[in-house]
Formats: C-alpha cells, structure tokens, sequence
C-alpha cells in the first residue's frame, strides 16, 4: 500500500459524507443526492465520481474489478483498478463472479450479477432533464413533482425523423414508478438488467456532484410509447470469438480493407466463454 | 359582437382584490371581477397601465401581494388558484387553461417539430401513445389553417403568423375551458391579424371558451371581446360590455383612448 496516504486514498470524514449520501440515495431509489464532491487525482470524465463511490464503499477484503467499455484492459479500466491496488491494497480480478465491486464505464457485465455485489457507474450526466430544462432549480421541482411528460417530446421526435426512438445509450429509465434516472451512458442493450437485479447499483457524477441509486431487486423501466414499446439492439450473428448470441456486440475493423467482425465487448465474458470451449 | 353565449349560473373566474407589486412599484391594483363560462372578456389600456401584470396574477404565473383568483373546474368545484398545491396548480392549468403569450417563441419549442410542439401538452397530462398524439397534431394544424405537410417542420421554418396559429394550437389541444392571451395579434401585420383574429373569434365560438385578452388595440377588442376593462395606472377605471364601452365611453382615459384611434 501507498505510504503517506489513507486507506483508499480519501480521508475517512469524506469516506463518511460519501457514505450519507450512499444511504440517502438507497433510500430514495433514482433521487439525485447532493455530495461534495472531491477533486481526485485523475480528469473530470474519467471517473471522478465512481471513483469516490468506490472509495467510499471498499474494505480490505473487497475484490475488485474495473471495466470500461466493457473491457478489463483498456487505459482507464486498468489505470483505476492499479490506483486501487496501491491505495487501499485490495485484490483485484477481472472475473464477474468473484468481484464485490465493479467499477464500470458504459456497460454492465453480460455475466449475471448477484446479491452482495455492487456495481459503481461512472456518469457523465446525471440530470436526465437537462436538455430539456437548463435551470437546476426548475428540473428539482419537476423531479419533486413527478412531471415527466416532456421527455417524450425526444422520443416524438426520434420517431417522426427516423420512424423509431433512436436514442440508444443513456436511454431514461422510471425507477421504482417514481424518479426518471439517467442510466450512465451504457448502451439500452443494459437497460434490462438493471430491472429487479439482485445487485446494488451505485452512480456517482464527480463534477456534476450527484450520488443516486438502484437498490437490489427494484422495479426500472425504460420510457416509451404504447405503439413505439422500448426494445434492445440485435444483431444478425453471433460474436466471432466465442459465439455468444446473446452479447452486445462491438464491430472491430481488421485491416484497412474494411474487413470487420462483431465481438462481445465483455472481454471477460468473451474470454470465459472461449476458454470452456477450448476446454470441452 | 353578439352577446355572449350560454351564460351558466355561476362564474369561472372571479379575481377579487387582485394587486400585483414589484418591491415598492405597484403593477395592479384591487382589480376584482368575474368571468362567465363562454365569456371573452377585454383587458384594454396603453403599454405600463398593468395589463399583462393582472394577466400574469389571473393565470398563476405571478404571485399576487394580495387578493385571491377563485377558479370552477369542469367538476363544478371552486379553488382558490393560490392555495392550491404546486401539483394541483399544474395539474390545473395543463388541464383547463390554455395561455397565449405575445410572443410566440416564448410559447413554443422552436427547435422541436411543429407536431412535437402540439402534442408537449398531451404528452405532459400522461399521452403515452405516439399514432393518437400524432393524428391530433394533425388534427389541430388543420384547425389553425396550417398545411398538414408542415406537421415536421420545426416552428422556426415558419411565419410570425403561422407561429402564432400553432401556439393558439398548443394550447387548445387539451381541450381547456379558458384562455389568457396577451396581445395575441401584437407582433403581426394587418392583414394577418385580420386573418387570426377571425380564426380565434370561430375557434373561441365553436369550443364555448372562455377568454381574457389583454391587447392595446382597440380594434381587436371589439371583434373579440364581449366585454371590456379600461386599465389605467395599475387600476381598471372602466367596465362594461364591449359596444357601450367604446361607443359611449364615460371615464375621461377612455374618452381619449377611443379618440386616438386613427381613422382611415
């Protein structure tokens, strides 16, 4: 562990704020909590919020897991996850299964997850109104109020120039038939999972200083209409790697011919699938 | 204008006391009456006399320092617009009142399609089902004598006056009892507020509204309203039906306001 520094780099009064806003957030399920949110030692849009959840949240005997994209080894999945090794000395996996707490940017893993994990998001946004209303103190009422209606303005929209809502990640979701909440930019392929999940769901927004919360086994519906009901993306083959039929798929270009092919973007669902293949 | 239609046997509105002040700076002052269902009522006088401020307090957008605007729903029971909850004041006004601003870029989404801007206000009294909403906007443009092609075009793409038909649109299609319009026909030319004022005056007498039109012209009054309210200072110096109030004028402010009308 890193010398000089507390226990998962914060100091333990801001561990407690953190914590408060956790607990108010789990209480209200969808409600943005205020928190005062610390700098931290990496840029706005890199994690800043998910990373003070996480730091508020972890123990010595955490496994952790980070992934962004879906990915456990890209630069900032990778960067985080060796920031916690060294200020709080956890272990650390890329297996779905055996972590306690998963940092994630943009997806949730395809694994299922289970009662006694949580999942930290990384959001950009937190105010899923903004577009529509730019005044803080107005989108505050309307929230306390249950006034919903203009959000489908986007969505009547979306239909008349494309005959289909084509809003397809950060797709508003109605949690516990009571707040709108932004997801946190995973794409609407994740927006079922987040229905009834046995796992704690945790967003934090550092620069925007928003903590809110799914807890387990809550009732999150994605908006839309009666004649235009949400569905997810499909794709028309299975991943390349492991066959998977029923992953997000990313496209991945090979060559500078144009050649591409579709993969899982869980590597570590990919990877697990593969392996138990190879094995057979 | 002929007399008003189907008077029932108690108010819609009833302003009682109505004073509206900015810190020390009064805007009305202890303006009281009473609106009828079916009524087009005038509120008239030179820009500053508190028009739109009274405009403002009567339709819930401007707290009032004192008095009370009293409301009957289409349930028959009377509130008092300003104790009601904030939920139930919304639920009210998206529900039986609509609101014409004089501007119609500040009653309009402009950069969302003609159709969208109809159907906001279905969409936010619970309209979940996109072909319904969609058939009424295109119900309604029709009704304001806007091409049903149009219904994608964003209100930006359109005239000063086609805006101002499609927020009379947005605000009639939730079917409410009663509309405040400010100077409806003020940012328009002559020939098309002849044109708008002679669809308002068929859309306000085919749907029985009720209206309040605050507008300085007096030209305007006497096609619309069945009535009117001569402001002056922050206070109405005169009232009476429309024909008598401008042929026979009594207040010395009214005299003179008839008398500057320009003659062609």
């Amino acid at each position: 562990m890193l010398a000089g520094y507390n226990f998962a780099y914060l100091d333990e009064h801001t561990k407690r704020m953190i914590r408060r806003s956790i607990l108010k957030a789990v209480a209200i399920p969808g409600y943005q909590v205020p928190f005062a949110s610390r700098e931290m030692p990496l840029p706005y849009g890199w994690g800043t919020g998910g990373i003070q959840l996480t730091a508020g949240i972890i123990g010595r005997s955490d496994v952790l897991k980070v992934i962004d994209q879906g990915a456990d080894d890209t630069t900032n999945a990778v960067s985080i996850r060796r920031f916690f090794a060294r200020t709080a000395g956890v272990a650390t996996t890329e297996r779905t299964a055996q972590a306690t707490i998963i940092q994630t940017r943009h997806r949730i893993p395809e694994t299922p997850l289970k009662a006694g994990q949580i999942v930290v998001f990384q959001v950009p946004i937190p105010e899923p109104l903004r577009w529509l209303e730019p005044r803080e103190s107005e989108t505050r009422v309307m929230h306390a109020l249950g006034d919903y209606g203009g959000l489908h303005v986007k969505f009547y929209e979306d239909i008349v120039r494309h005959g289909r809502i084509v809003t397809t990640y950060d797709y508003p979701v109605l949690v516990n038939d009571r707040y709108v909440m932004r997801p946190s930019p995973i794409p609407k392929f994740d927006n079922p999972k987040l229905d009834m999940n046995p796992a704690l769901l945790l967003f934090g927004a550092g620069r925007e200083k928003r903590i809110y919360a799914v807890p387990p086994h809550t009732r999150v519906k994605s908006l839309d209409f009666e004649d235009h009901p949400f569905t997810v993306e499909r794709w028309d083959r299975p991943c390349a790697l492991c066959g998977a039929p029923d992953s997000f798929l990313d496209e991945i270009i090979t060559d500078d011919r144009g050649t591409r092919m579709f993969v899982c973007s869980d590597t570590e669902y990919c990877r697990g699938r593969s392996a138990a293949k190879a094995g057979e | 204008m002929s007399a008003p239609p189907g008077l029932d046997d108690a108010p819609l509105l009833s302003a009682r006391g109505v004073t509206v002040t900015y810190g020390r700076r009064t805007g009305c002052r202890d303006v009281s009456f009473d609106l009828w269902p079916g009524e087009v009522l005038g509120i008239v006088g030179e820009s500053g006399s508190g028009k739109t401020s009274l405009l403002g307090a009567l339709s819930a957008r401007l707290h009032p320092a004192a008095g009370s605007v009293r409301y009957r729903d289409r349930t028959g029971r009377v509130a008092d617009v300003y104790r009601l909850t904030e939920p139930e004041r919304r639920a009210l006004v998206r529900t039986e009142w609509g609101v014409v601003r004089q501007n119609p870029r500040d009653g309009l989404r402009l950069n969302v399609s003609a159709g969208a801007n109809i159907g906001e206000p279905l969409m936010a009294i619970g309209a979940r089902h996109y072909g319904a909403i969609r058939a009424q906007a295109a119900d309604w443009l029709e009704r304001v004598e806007i091409a049903a092609d149009r219904i994608d075009d964003p209100p930006a793409a359109f005239s000063g006056g086609m805006q101002q038909r499609l927020q009379i649109a947005r605000n009639l299609v939730t079917g409410p009892r009663l509309v405040f319009m400010d100077e409806p026909t003020g940012s328009l030319d002559v020939s098309v507020q002849a044109r708008l004022l002679d669809l308002l005056r068929r859309l306000v007498a085919d749907l029985g509204l009720a209206a309040v039109i605050v507008t300085h012209d007096l030209a305007v009054a006497r096609l619309l309203a069945h009535r009117l309210m001569v402001m002056q200072g922050g206070e109405v110096v005169e009232t009476g039906l429309t024909d008598q109030v401008l042929d026979d004028p009594q207040h010395p402010y009214t005299q003179l306001l008839v008398a500057s009308i320009l003659q062609v």
